[in-house]
């Protein structure tokens, strides 16, 4: 139990009808802090519902789930809002803007949550714009930047409460492979910084970037291996 | 923080409200119609309240009137050569009044004459009161110059009286009225005093008997019983007729508001057993009032009514935009759950709003409805008062509905699957 990421014999079932489906198979990984991984697999294959649980936005019907030392594979919707406001970043395919919110107003939203002070939080999603190349445009709304730049506010926003793991679904889904190799190569270099960066992808590109990949089939760990070596 | 928190939650609502202007007016349209009705409804039943106050300034509160009527004609008729028509309330009724009811405190006893007035060639025909000294204090009039009639002037017959302000104005209209003579019958009347005009009451079925505040002259009764006696004579259409009256009027006055209601009884009943023909009315100031404000609550209860189903459409209005709201911007709660909002967070967000859409609805409600309450005052016998309390009632009134219909939106929001929302379209 040394890996920030502990996820030991995790079952998930969901009724259709009058049947079980298991989206996980008794799936157990361990991530250790820095680590770069990649989650791979065909639709179906789980890897969503694998997000999901990674990301506190859901809980595993059996198993557990230990983020950081900390159980919270029982945690209540209260408590699991928290995990996900102070522990974890995401980085979606469609960025996930809210739209009627300018640039810095997006990154603030993390901030806003845990309740930090006008004045710091400001200063925070300022500084991060600026870390992701847009700090000139942070008054401007998420309709007036490219699909690169939307991702990169986004990365920023996942990098406002200082997580311990970064989940990015897809990050490249929308963009070009021009653009798409930027995202990535920024994701390489907060990987550098220390983060801890785990993607769900099904393009061997993106996964590549990765040092570590497991592949997803039918619920279950089908295949391990290394990827890029840092 | 928590202000930051606030802050952030209400331009956010502003924001959002901001997107999409039309739809926000036109939700609210229900609210500002019930917020107007009820800004309306409070402004007249202040209004009404007043007015009665104001009635039963002038009424006195505490009065009965007795007035002697003419009684149906087939009588006199048949009275033959002498003609005389004897009715209206005599001495021994005042007698009995003031010895018999214990509650009666004091009785004025007004005998009114109807005669030209003069002061060399300006004459008015008005009507001439003969009364007793206390009948400002009964009746609540003021003097305003000099002094009302006195126990001496009553007692020597004095040939003293008192102008109400219209006939001051009409006898004496260049010079102070005080001092004069005013001649009534070829004899003169020193003028001691001017009583104070008096506003005239805006509900004109609960006024006395004129419509622009009274006139005519106050006399001593004593003085009017020697100078005039006690028959009338009038002419008309070419034949004379006689009535014998001892008193117009009576006005019975008891100490306490409580106590109206059964002395009014007790002064029918001996009224009735001393008056075989229907000779006198009574006017208790205390019932017509109750009757007009009776009048006045129907009005109120059927504002309230408007402004009750108002509310409740507009309320209604706001819930249904505020649940297309939160289906519109399910992505967004999306977003901000696995941000890291917990339900009281999306709760607030969405409360916050309809709060906001319903208070902006209040406020136009307010100021449309100060105004239409102005114009009612303005346009219609009805007194209008808008008190400092009822915009911010009214206000607060349409918040809470806010709140109350945006409870079910927010919570629906709220209790959203961070997980299908974020894969909302």
């Amino acid at each position: 139990m040394t890996g920030i990421v502990e996820i030991s014999q995790v079952w998930k079932t969901y009724r259709m009808g009058a049947e079980d489906v298991h989206a996980l198979r008794g799936v157990s990984v361990s991530v250790p802090e820095g680590q770069y991984i990649a989650i791979m697999g065909a639709s179906g294959s789980g890897k969503s519902t694998l997000l999901n649980l990674l990301g506190c936005l859901d809980r595993p019907t059996s198993g557990t789930y230990h983020l950081g030392g900390e159980d919270v594979s029982r945690l209540g919707d209260d408590q699991l809002s928290f995990i996900r406001s102070s522990k974890i970043g995401f980085i979606f395919q469609s960025y996930n803007l809210i739209q009627q919110l300018t640039v810095v107003e997006n990154i603030e939203v993390p901030l806003y949550y845990q309740g930090w002070s006008e004045r710091d939080s400001l200063e925070r999603a300022t500084a991060l714009a600026e870390v992701v190349g847009l700090s000139n445009r942070v008054n401007h709304r998420p309709t007036e930047l490219s699909g690169g730049q939307q991702q990169r506010v986004a990365i920023a926003r996942a990098l406002a409460n200082d997580p311990l793991i970064m989940l990015a679904d897809e990050p490249t889904g929308n963009l070009d492979s021009h653009t798409g190799s930027d995202i990535l190569r920024l994701l390489d270099q907060l990987q550098a910084q220390g983060k801890t960066i785990i993607t769900v992808t099904h393009d061997e590109r993106v996964a590549n970037h990765a040092e570590r990949i497991i592949r997803l089939a039918d619920g279950e760990i089908a295949e391990e291996r290394a990827g890029r070596q840092p | 923080m928590i202000s930051f928190q606030l802050k952030r939650t209400f331009l956010a609502g502003v924001k959002s409200l901001w997107l999409h202007k039309l739809r926000s007016v036109l939700t609210v349209l229900g609210m500002v119609c019930g917020v107007c009705a009820v800004i309306i409804m409070l402004a007249v039943g202040e209004g009404a309240k007043f007015e009665a106050q104001e009635q039963l300034k002038q009424l006195g509160s505490t009065n009965i009137i007795v007035k002697a009527v003419k009684p149906p004609e087939d009588k006199t008729s048949t009275t033959g050569i002498t003609n005389v028509a004897q009715f209206g309330l005599t001495y021994d009724d005042l007698e009995r009044m003031v010895e018999t009811l214990p509650n009666v405190q004091v009785a004025v006893p007004t005998r009114k004459i109807p005669k030209t007035v003069g002061n060399g060639a300006r004459t008015l025909d008005t009507s001439v009161m003969g009364t007793v000294p206390w009948l400002p204090t009964v009746m609540n009039r003021k003097v305003a110059v000099g002094r009302f009639l006195s126990s001496t002037d009553m007692r020597y017959l004095r040939n003293v009286c008192v102008l109400e302000q219209p006939v001051a104005n009409t006898l004496f209209p260049f010079k102070d009225a005080m001092g004069q003579a005013v001649r009534i019958d070829g004899n003169y009347y020193r003028v001691v005093g001017i009583m104070e005009p008096v506003a005239p009451p805006k509900m004109p079925k609960a006024g006395a008997d004129k419509s622009d505040g009274p006139t005519g002259i106050y006399l001593p009764l004593t003085t009017v019983r020697a100078r005039f006696g006690e028959t009338l004579v009038t002419m008309s259409s070419g034949s004379f007729q006689r009535e014998q009256v001892e008193i117009h009027e009576i006005v019975v006055s008891v100490p306490a508001m409580e106590q109206v209601e059964k002395t009014a009884a007790a002064v029918q009943q001996i009224m009735e057993r001393f008056h075989n023909k229907k000779d006198f009315v009574m006017v208790v100031p205390l019932e017509l009032i109750r009757a007009a404000e009776k009048a006045k609550r129907r009005d109120q209860i059927l504002l309230g009514c408007i402004a009750a189903i108002s509310l409740l459409v507009g309320g209604i209005g706001i819930m249904n935009i505020m649940l297309a709201s939160v289906t519109e911007r399910t992505r967004e709660i999306g977003i901000r759950r696995a941000l890291g909002a917990k339900k009281r967070h999306i709760i607030s967000q969405f409360l916050t709003e309809a709060a906001l859409l319903s208070g902006f609805g209040g406020a136009i409600g307010v100021v449309v409805g100060i105004i239409v309450a102005w114009l009612i005052g303005y346009f219609m016998t009805t007194t209008t008062i808008v008190v400092f309390w009822s915009p911010a009632l009214s206000f607060s009134i349409s918040v809470t509905i806010g709140l109350a219909f945006g409870i079910y939106p927010a919570y629906r929001a709220a209790e959203m699957d961070p997980i299908e929302a974020l894969r909302h379209e």
